[in-house]
């Protein structure tokens, strides 16, 4: 098998069910963190792992340290203020943890 | 040289852009470094277009009909793959069940990640802008557009696909499949009822 970035989370900030909030920052640079969801809170639905910082990787670092990626789960009236489904409706996105506070 | 008849030059197509000339002047550096070969450049590609998108429907028509793989294929996507002879190279996958109460549909609203090493190539609608804004915001709108129509009864889990993980959706069975071999199951999964935008009929 090709090798993986990835790496067990084995020191960890948040476990699964925490509720946590996205930082509302707008730093330059590369950031897998999407606008819309900076700020909104929600839960913490699987740890992904670590990987390289993709921060870093982007300009030609190594990505070194690895960080930890989480699976957050948000309701998504929470997220859109105008949404129109159910709210039983969900938006999951992958959040590193220096991108999270606890909610 | 001009001439006037309707028949199509090669050179209609304009010169290359950009990307081709930097594509094709890395790529000439590699070979040049010994690093690459022509040969496994062409391969590669022949692979996205022809071998990958076969993979993601074979996967889950195997889940389909084994039990204990299925529940590997959600445990961890990837070593479930591994163990039927699947390399997903770098992704990390995560597999998600469609249920009678949830319905899930993926999308990358930063750019176009997509399981490649499972579905090939993403296809123009899931890299348009249109769709990467919009299936975050009204996925049952952008979901009515493509025919699929989900009952309000059911919740819509969106997956953003915005940084390393990668996804594929499997699918309920439906009725009238019992008894179909594995290859008839892999027909009915299209990519994009593993992407989530579709359902597979009998």
């Amino acid at each position: 098998m090709t090798p993986s970035a990835y790496a067990p989370a084995l020191q960890r900030r948040f476990n699964v069910g925490d509720r946590v909030r996205v930082k509302a920052v707008h730093p330059p640079g590369h950031r897998r963190t999407p606008s819309y969801i900076r700020g909104k809170a929600g839960a913490i639905e699987r740890v992904c792992g670590m990987f390289p910082n993709p921060e870093e990787l982007a300009y030609g670092f190594d990505g070194e340290p690895k960080r930890v990626l989480y699976r957050v789960r948000f309701k998504q009236t929470d997220v859109w203020k105008s949404y129109s489904g159910p709210g039983g409706d969900w938006i999951e996105l992958e959040i590193y943890e220096h991108w999270l506070d606890p909610a | 040289m001009t001439h006037e008849h309707a028949h199509p030059h090669p050179e209609d197509e304009g010169p290359p852009s950009e990307h081709e000339i930097m594509s094709r002047a890395m790529q000439e550096l590699l070979e040049e470094k010994g690093l690459v070969t022509a040969e496994q450049v062409r391969r590669r590609m022949e692979l996205f277009e022809q071998e990958f998108p076969q993979r993601g429907s074979r996967v889950v028509a195997h889940a389909w009909t084994d039990p204990a793989f299925r529940k590997r294929l959600l445990e961890d996507g990837k070593a479930a793959c591994a163990e039927w002879g699947l390399d997903l190279e770098a992704d990390r996958l995560i597999a998600l069940e469609n249920t009678p109460q949830v319905h899930n549909v993926v999308v990358c609203t930063l750019c176009s990640c997509y399981p490649r090493a499972l579905l090939g190539m993403p296809p123009t609608w899931y890299k348009s802008e249109n769709y990467r804004r919009r299936v975050v915001r009204e996925p049952r709108a952008v979901l009515k557009e493509f025919g699929t129509v989900i009952p309000e009864s059911v919740a819509i889990r969106v997956h953003d696909s915005n940084a390393d993980m990668r996804y594929v959706v499997v699918p309920m069975r439906p009725a009238g499949t019992e008894g179909w071999t594995e290859a008839q199951l892999a027909s009915i999964l299209t990519r994009d009822t593993l992407v989530g935008v579709a359902l597979p009929r009998a």
